[in-house]
């Protein structure tokens, strides 16, 4: 049994032996390989190489494109270059530490401490390797005294380079966007796009609004130079050029001048604003407010700045316009009027009675006209917004088909605009409650949810985007197309103007009969409505629909817009198009806490028009913006909605 | 006294392969002088990681096989479960996920797999040494998969095919049958057939990893992207010739033409200042450090130890071999260093620590002989 083992045990040794025999084979072919490899390199083929190695001083150096300038329909520019000098430090090369070079050179130029905060946080998110700017936008005076005292100061540079400037700041900040130096995250992207190459000596990418959505337009084609070094490593001459090609330049349809205006007429309140070309879905103009100055993030914004835009309250780097979902209120009912009318639905040829409330099951609806109009029938609906009859009609209609309608105008769904990071909002459906919420009494549908649907409340919630597309679609009798902002594509080195053709959605199949009926109801809205006084005297056919968003619940009391505190007053909306037969503009304007949807939000829309239909300035604007935009809520109290 | 404290000291060392180290890390020192342009502080920099790195191979040399055998199970299970919170809330950095923030610093568990993956192993087939049948190669090879698919996710394709080499060492020193490693020879010789074809690689693979393997084979087609390591890399060690350009004279080196030339390849710099010469006696360099691994292997007393230092002498060089292959241009680029001569102190500490697993399975034979 000994014996037995004993031989097993050999046995075993002697089979591991073999194995670790043909692994010592297995290494001594390989780097036998590896040798026969380098001598095929260091010497049969060494001359080549050898060659080649001298021919290497040459360098070929990248030539960066100019970024594609964007302007606005008349050919205002709204993002440009320029050129200046700026210093650099490459913190790899440094012959001493980072603190003593930046002391040391704050002798001869300006250094301040917003200066070095900003450096170290783009220290922190680059290599050691590249080359960083502690100052830019040198003035004659500080690049001659860098160069006089360059010698004392290895892996510091001055540079030219092209800057990017967006000179109206603030204004249309979201919709342009900002370019920002390239991280990681961007070098991992440009390496799957198999575009890194040609970001070789590019340090800025698009990361915003219209920046991004057409980096690949505006950044161009990067040149190359065949430079001949010395044996120092500095250029000598160039030998060889290959010229880059520029980015392309972008022409919007947004007119800045009424960009501008809006802006200026939102003043300090908090809000959107999205004005579309009916006719082919190009947009006038792209309201967020407030906005933020996207020249801080172009060379890496300072830590304070940053702090200070991140964690204020008015969120003023969310996009409102594209990713603010709200709830639609009473500006979701020429939706539902459109819907009840191609359903054929009975209570669009009934008068109900209107008590002021309406009751389901055991809960009672209460509508925001107190006392209610006594009856009312569709064609009243639109102007004096009855919540009575459109929560009858929500129920008549059925949560199903209201969901499956508006689907139909991309209410709940993303609009396709050329803008990044576009929210779908909430089109609320059983369906949508299943996938939204995880135990079954959550996942219910209950039939009284279906009430609240009716005015625009409930989990409706839609981005003002998508209401101005919506109220876009009724607007041009439901041809539909997708909003976008560019317009036309200009090759600058060929001349040629590509225009960006509008891109035809679908084509709602809607009676003709039905969509006047709607358009003569929002007509009524400035008629006669909820908007007359706003309105008044108005030399064109507005159709319009005036909306308040309960931001706050008030579980039967009675609201008080001042007893309230600011931030949960009720969000002011307002929707409109003119002229109402043919329409050439349609907008949707949101703003937040800013009470009844005539109060705020309604005025504003009604100086676009006036803007862009008979090219009036109004005319508070130039004497006091904010008397403008706080018409006083108490006077509009008579006013329902 | 002294003399008990230094017995103390180098008891647990095999001279032979802390000289071969010794005498690698002057190779590192000098190369690193030259690639890194003359900065003394980036070589004392490496000095001191040489400093810490032996100080853990020591620790690990003292480590008894039984307590080896008592961690590889542990062991094994942090780094999986490691690399699953990895794939669950890792940080992101250069396109890839492979840290872990642990409040004071990253950590990249992948590392720890390169000790636990061979520990495991030899652990396993050691239990099971009595009643070894073809099932436990297949549960080994499931052992295997494990980690290897969670780093490939990452993506780290480097890292996880040179773990899946030094978990497979194991399955092949434990015995692995040679008509199966046969039919895996055919079965590679089939997908590198594929993988070198453009018309049949897109089939199988991402776009963007078939454009890297076809610059590998054709570095002119992509001169100023990916091909210009390889190019540049090539150019550098060619026009070394056989006695090189000599120390701190590689012009390639020195004009800023080669790439990462004090990590992933400061081969080309040793290549193009030392020449063809230089080359053999850094293989020869190498092969000694693996030979020696490859001794204490066999003759080790038990199952564990025989394929623990096996493993281990394999996979440092296999590591040699795809850093010079690829920078020689006969492999494609992945991201590994030149072990123990490349900048930059993990990989460095993790190898040592391996050798310190060799000195332990080598030290428990003089322990059974005295």
């Amino acid at each position: 049994m000994a014996r037995n083992e004993l031989k097993n045990s050999l046995a075993e040794r002697y089979a591991f032996q073999l194995r670790i025999v043909t692994a010592v084979l297995f290494v001594l072919a390989l780097f036998g390989l590896l040798f026969a490899r380098f001598v095929w390199l260091q010497v049969a083929q060494h001359d080549k190489y050898q060659t080649l190695a001298e021919a290497n001083r040459i360098s070929l150096v990248p030539v960066t494109p100019a970024r594609g300038i964007i302007r606005d329909r008349n050919g205002v520019v709204l993002a440009h270059n320029f050129s200046a000098y700026t210093l650099e430090i490459t913190p790899s090369k440094l012959a001493d530490s980072l603190d003593e070079t930046i002391a040391r050179l704050s002798k001869i130029v300006d250094v301040t401490g917003k200066d070095r905060r900003r450096f170290k946080k783009l220290m922190e998110e680059t290599r050691d390797f590249e080359s960083l700017p502690i100052r830019t936008r040198l003035s004659d005076e500080e690049v001659a005294r860098f160069a006089a005292n360059s010698y004392q100061f290895p892996g510091v540079e001055i540079k030219a380079r092209l800057f990017r400037q967006y000179p109206f700041q603030e204004v249309a900040s979201h919709l342009i966007g900002y370019i920002g130096r390239i991280n990681d995250k961007d070098l991992a992207k440009l390496d799957e796009d198999g575009e890194l190459a040609n970001y070789r000596g590019t340090d800025h990418i698009g990361k915003l609004g219209i920046e991004a959505s057409y980096e690949t337009q505006l950044h161009g084609t990067t040149g190359f130079e065949e430079v001949e070094i010395d044996s120092g490593g500095r250029a000598i001459r160039t030998l060889r050029r290959t010229p880059p090609q520029p980015g392309k330049d972008l022409t919007l349809s947004v007119d800045i001048k009424l960009q501008e205006m809006v802006e200026k007429l939102f003043g300090e309140r908090r809000g959107s604003l999205v004005a579309i070309d009916p006719r082919d879905g190009g947009v006038l103009a792209f309201v967020s407010k407030p906005g933020f100055d996207p020249n801080l993030f172009v060379d890496g914004i300072d830590p304070d700045s940053w702090k200070a835009l991140n964690e204020s309250p008015d969120k003023p780097l969310l996009n409102r316009g594209l990713r603010g979902e709200y709830p639609p209120g009473s500006t979701f009912k020429p939706f539902m009027a459109i819907a009840a009318l191609e359903g054929n639905f009975p209570l669009t040829r009934q008068t109900i009675s209107d008590p002021g409330y309406f009751i389901y099951g055991n809960n009672r609806f209460r509508d925001s006209h107190k006392g209610g109009y006594g009856s009312m029938n569709f064609d009243r609906s639109l102007p004096l917004s009855s919540d009575t009859y459109y929560y009858q009609l929500a129920v008549q209609m059925g949560i199903d088909y209201i969901a499956k309608f508006m689907a139909t105008l991309d209410l709940g769904q993303l609009t396709g605009i050329d803008l990044p990071g576009e929210r779908p909002g909430v089109l609320p459906s059983p369906e949508w409650k299943k996938k939204r919420f995880r135990t079954p009494a959550q996942q219910k549908w209950y039939s009284g949810e279906t009430v609240s649907i009716g005015i625009g409340q409930g989990y409706n919630s839609y981005t003002p985007l998508q209401m101005a597309h919506g109220i876009a679609t009724i607007a041009n009798r439901g041809v539909m197309f997708r909003p976008h902002v560019v317009a036309t594509v200009i090759d600058k080195s060929s001349g040629k103007q590509t225009r960006i053709e509008p891109q035809p959605e679908r084509t709602l199949p809607w009676k003709p009969e039905n969509i006047e009926r709607v358009v003569r109801g929002m007509v009524g809205v400035t008629q006669y409505g909820t908007a007359t006084r706003i309105f008044a005297g108005a030399p064109y056919v507005a159709a319009g629909k005036t909306g308040t968003a309960q931001v706050f619940s008030l579980r039967g009391g009675k609201y008080n817009a001042k007893a309230i505190n600011e931030r949960l007053r009720d969000h002011s909306w307002f929707v409109a198009f003119a002229p109402a037969d043919k329409p050439t503009i349609a907008l949707a304007v949101i703003v937040e806490n800013g009470g009844f949807g005539a109060a705020a939000a309604a005025p504003i829309a009604r100086q676009v028009l006036d803007y862009y239909l008979l090219g009036k300035m109004p005319a508070a604007l130039a004497a006091d913006a904010s008397a403008v935009a706080s018409a006083p809520v108490a006077a509009q109290e008579d006013i329902s909605d | 006294m002294i003399k008990t404290i230094w017995n103390r000291i180098k008891q647990p060392i095999d001279p032979w392969l802390f000289l071969f180290t010794l005498l690698i890390f002057a190779v590192s020192a000098i190369v690193l002088f030259s690639a890194s342009n003359r900065d003394l502080d980036k070589v004392m920099d490496k000095v001191t990681f040489m400093g810490i790195s032996l100080g853990v191979m020591w620790f690990f040399a003292n480590i008894s096989q039984q307590t080896l055998m008592r961690l590889a199970l542990p062991a094994y299970v942090v780094g999986v479960a490691l690399l699953v919170a990895v794939a669950l809330f890792g940080v992101t950095s250069h396109g890839a996920t492979r840290w872990l923030n642990i409040g004071i610093t990253r950590i990249q568990p992948s590392e720890l797999m390169r000790i636990a993956m061979p520990l495991m192993l030899a652990w396993f087939f050691h239990h099971f040494e009595t009643t070894l049948n073809w099932k436990h190669f297949v549960a080994a090879a499931l052992l295997m998969v494990v980690p290897v698919g969670l780093i490939l996710k990452q993506p780290d394709l480097g890292t996880s095919l040179l773990i899946a080499s030094s978990g497979f060492y194991v399955l092949f020193l434990a015995g692995l049958s040679w008509r199966f490693l046969a039919v895996m020879g055919v079965a590679g010789g089939a997908l590198a057939y594929t993988v070198t074809h453009w018309e049949l690689c897109i089939n199988i693979l991402q776009e963007y990893q078939c454009r890297r393997i076809a610059t590998m084979l054709d570095p002119m087609q992509d001169p100023l992207g990916a091909g210009y390591h390889i190019i540049q890399g090539t150019i550098a060690i060619g026009s070394g010739g056989v006695l090189g350009k000599g120390w701190l004279n590689g012009t390639q080196t020195h004009l800023d033409f080669i790439p990462e030339r004090t990590t992933d390849f400061i081969f080309a710099v040793f290549g193009e200042e030392f020449g063809l010469l230089g080359n053999g006696v850094l293989l020869v360099l190498y092969l000694l450090v693996i030979g020696r691994g490859l001794t204490i292997a066999s003759r080790a007393p038990t199952l564990f130890g025989r394929l623990l230092a096996g493993a281990i002498a394999l996979n440092f060089f296999t590591y040699a071999f795809v850093n010079m292959g690829m920078v020689s241009g006969i492999l494609p680029v992945v991201g590994v260093p030149l072990p123990l001569i490349s900048y930059g102190g993990t990989s460095m500490v993790s190898i040592l620590a391996t050798f310190g697993l060799l000195m332990s399975v080598g030290r428990d034979r003089k322990l059974m002989k005295g």
